[in-house]
């Protein structure tokens, strides 16, 4: 009942717990802001990391899920009389007024509306395999960036929406986060998920073992698809206004390099390479800035630190292809300490 | 919507066409022997027409001397490209080089947004190209038949080098099998070096081209483009040359001929390309073009 792993995992579970409360009740507002949005992105960094890393389909579409849970929960938290002034110059559809739940049921909405057209997907993505895979689902996340600027009678097209209720805290997403990756490991260490691994490892030998790869695959991108939609249910409720802007081919980018530096397919790395992006990616502001080199002041370069970003990641697959964490978890950690021993 | 209008309609799908296919035709052709979608492909073109914009607004050079140094340059730095991103992971698995292809994508963006600036320049277009011509009502300017004029040249040099050539040969032979290639004697190092600089030339002359036809270059501008010619090499049959450009073409003309059509569908004009992707891979999954994924790919 209670053997040493399992004590192990409530250690851990009890300490999240702990800090997310501890850091909502003490921290400043600017470091709760940062911790929020790592939460967040650990969310769509560990279930991103399901179907790329863990079943070894490369898809690029997570900007379109969380896009999708990013508006569904809008839609659904602002009242009618916000969406009638916000939609003043479109004529919103009478159905996209008169739907409003609490934030708890905008998140599980969020996250099946996601999963449920990433089921409905599976069927013509799953056709194609590898490189083609990656294109595809590319075009996918591009097109449902189109649809919400076109569709304005819902999405208040480019100007996007505002005035959401800022419900996103750190018990919601320190909660959600945490939820996630327990359900995400579980996944990966139940039956599913060691089928996930064998289709990644050998799609056809998967098949030969009589493992339904198409199923496996379905099962994993849908699973994904609902967290990024409570992920991005959670950013809505965070930044209280979206627009199409945000959901560019940029994020799924952001969350690429998330996972291949904390090494695909491992859901502690997943966790590890989101903080150090998020954390890195908020140091590196003074890149931007004007900059004093040996007394010559630089102009600003807004910008300059997404170009050692994408240095970095080239970097790290010329020299350091598995990542920080390989396919390793922290559980296989501790197995290898005990092994030396 | 009497003859005239389609006339014209065609005039430009025709030339927004061949700009689509000859930055498809390096798509097919990395793929082809490195089996790599390179997604920098579209900011090379990029670059080329960066370079184009630097030799004629800068140092005040002449259209065909810019295009020529441009191609040139360009040329070089795919292959550049090639040595230090691609070489050292020959034998990684295609993800690593995917995503190398992403990054190195996104630094060529992110840098020239910082060193150029994100705003669009305008691009100095000669005046004769923007000379117009009508013929029995059809009006149409130099560049958009100079456009398709040179993209059927250049698709007839590249056949030539593919099929006449002994490095063609070796092209062909290098999208068979790599390792069997080196024991032939070939350096497939070399020949993978000259496919991305034929693939970076030709995406350059589209870059340039496209400058001419909107009259402006700005760091993004590849990305929807290199994607859409990736959507037309991928709806041609990947690897196939002349898929690539009939892809090109069926883009092209889709994009322009729907919009003439129904203006109410504007919104949704990048759209197509993927849409057309899509429904092309559930009914053939090789494209049009495409052979079996198992045989050469030219």
């Amino acid at each position: 009942m209670f053997t040493k792993q399992r004590l192990i995992n409530l250690a851990i579970i009890v300490t999240a717990i702990w800090f997310t409360h501890f850091a909502q009740v003490t921290f400043d507002e600017y470091t709760v802001r940062i911790i929020n949005n790592v939460a967040i992105f650990v969310i769509l960094a560990v279930s991103y990391n399901l179907i790329n890393g863990v079943t070894g389909q490369f898809s690029l579409e997570p900007n379109g899920f969380v896009a999708i849970g990013a508006y569904v929960t809008a839609i659904l938290l602002v009242d009618s009389e916000g969406m009638l002034y916000q939609y003043d110059i479109e004529d919103p559809y009478p159905w996209v007024l008169a739907l409003q739940t609490n934030f708890l049921w905008a998140l599980i909405l969020s996250g099946t509306i996601s999963a449920l057209l990433a089921l409905s997907l599976s069927f013509p993505v799953f056709r194609v395999r590898g490189d083609y895979l990656a294109i595809v689902t590319l075009g996918f996340g591009f097109i449902i960036r189109i649809l919400a600027i076109n569709s304005p009678e819902i999405t208040n097209g480019s100007l996007g929406i505002n005035d959401i209720p800022e419900y996103s805290n750190l018990y919601w997403t320190g909660g959600v986060a945490i939820f996630t990756v327990m359900a995400i490991l579980n996944i990966i260490y139940s039956k599913f998920g060691r089928a996930m691994k064998a289709v990644r490892d050998d799609e056809d030998a998967a098949t030969a073992m009589g493992v339904n790869t198409f199923k496996i695959k379905t099962l994993a991108f849908s699973t994904s698809a609902f967290f990024e939609g409570v992920g991005g249910g959670l950013l809505a409720a965070l930044l209280t206004s979206i627009s199409p802007d945000l959901f560019t081919f940029f994020l799924t980018f952001q969350l690429l390099i998330i996972i291949v530096l904390g090494g695909l397919g491992s859901t502690t790395g997943a966790i590890l390479g989101t903080i150090f992006v998020m954390a890195g990616l908020e140091w590196m502001r003074f890149l931007d800035e004007p900059m004093n080199i040996l007394g010559y002041e630089t102009e600003a370069l807004p910008g300059m630190r997404m170009v050692v970003f994408s240095l970095i990641l080239i970097i790290v697959m010329l020299f350091a292809r598995e990542g920080l964490m390989g396919k390793k978890e922290l559980k296989d950690l501790f197995k290898k300490k005990k092994a030396n021993k | 919507m009497d003859i005239l209008t389609f006339m014209q309609q065609m005039v430009n799908g025709f030339s927004l066409g061949s700009m689509y296919a000859l930055i498809a035709i390096g798509y097919t052709m990395v793929y082809g022997v490195l089996r790599l979608i390179n997604f920098a492909h579209g900011d090379i073109m990029m670059v080329g027409a960066f370079l184009g914009y630097t030799f004629m607004a800068v140092f005040d050079l002449s259209f065909p001397v810019t295009v020529l140094l441009a191609v040139t340059l360009s040329a070089a730095f795919g292959m550049f490209m090639d040595k230090i991103a691609y070489k050292p992971l020959r034998e990684a698995p295609k993800i690593s080089l995917l995503i190398t292809a992403i990054g190195i994508s996104f630094f060529l963006e992110n840098a020239f947004t910082v060193f150029a600036g994100g705003v669009p320049r305008a691009f100095p277009v000669p005046d004769y190209m923007e000379n117009i011509f009508n013929v029995a009502g059809v009006t149409f300017s130099v560049a958009s038949i100079l456009v398709p004029i040179i993209t059927l040249i250049l698709l007839l040099g590249i056949l030539f080098v593919l099929y006449k050539t002994k490095y063609g040969m070796a092209i062909r032979a290098l999208s068979f099998d790599i390792k069997t290639v080196n024991l032939m004697g070939i350096d497939a190092n070399t020949i993978i070096a000259l496919v991305f600089g034929l693939g970076s030339g030709l995406a350059a002359i589209g870059g340039i081209f496209w400058a001419v036809n909107y009259p402006s270059v700005e760091p993004m501008m590849g990305v929807l483009v290199g994607l859409k010619a990736f959507a037309a090499a991928v709806v041609g049959g990947i690897g196939s040359v002349t898929g690539a450009v009939l892809g090109g073409f069926i883009i092209g003309f889709t994009e322009v001929v729907v919009i003439a059509f129904f203006p109410e569908m504007g919104g949704y004009k990048d759209a197509f390309a993927f849409i057309f992707l899509i429904l092309v891979l559930l009914f053939k999954p090789t494209g049009i073009m495409g052979e079996d994924l198992e045989k050469s790919r030219f």
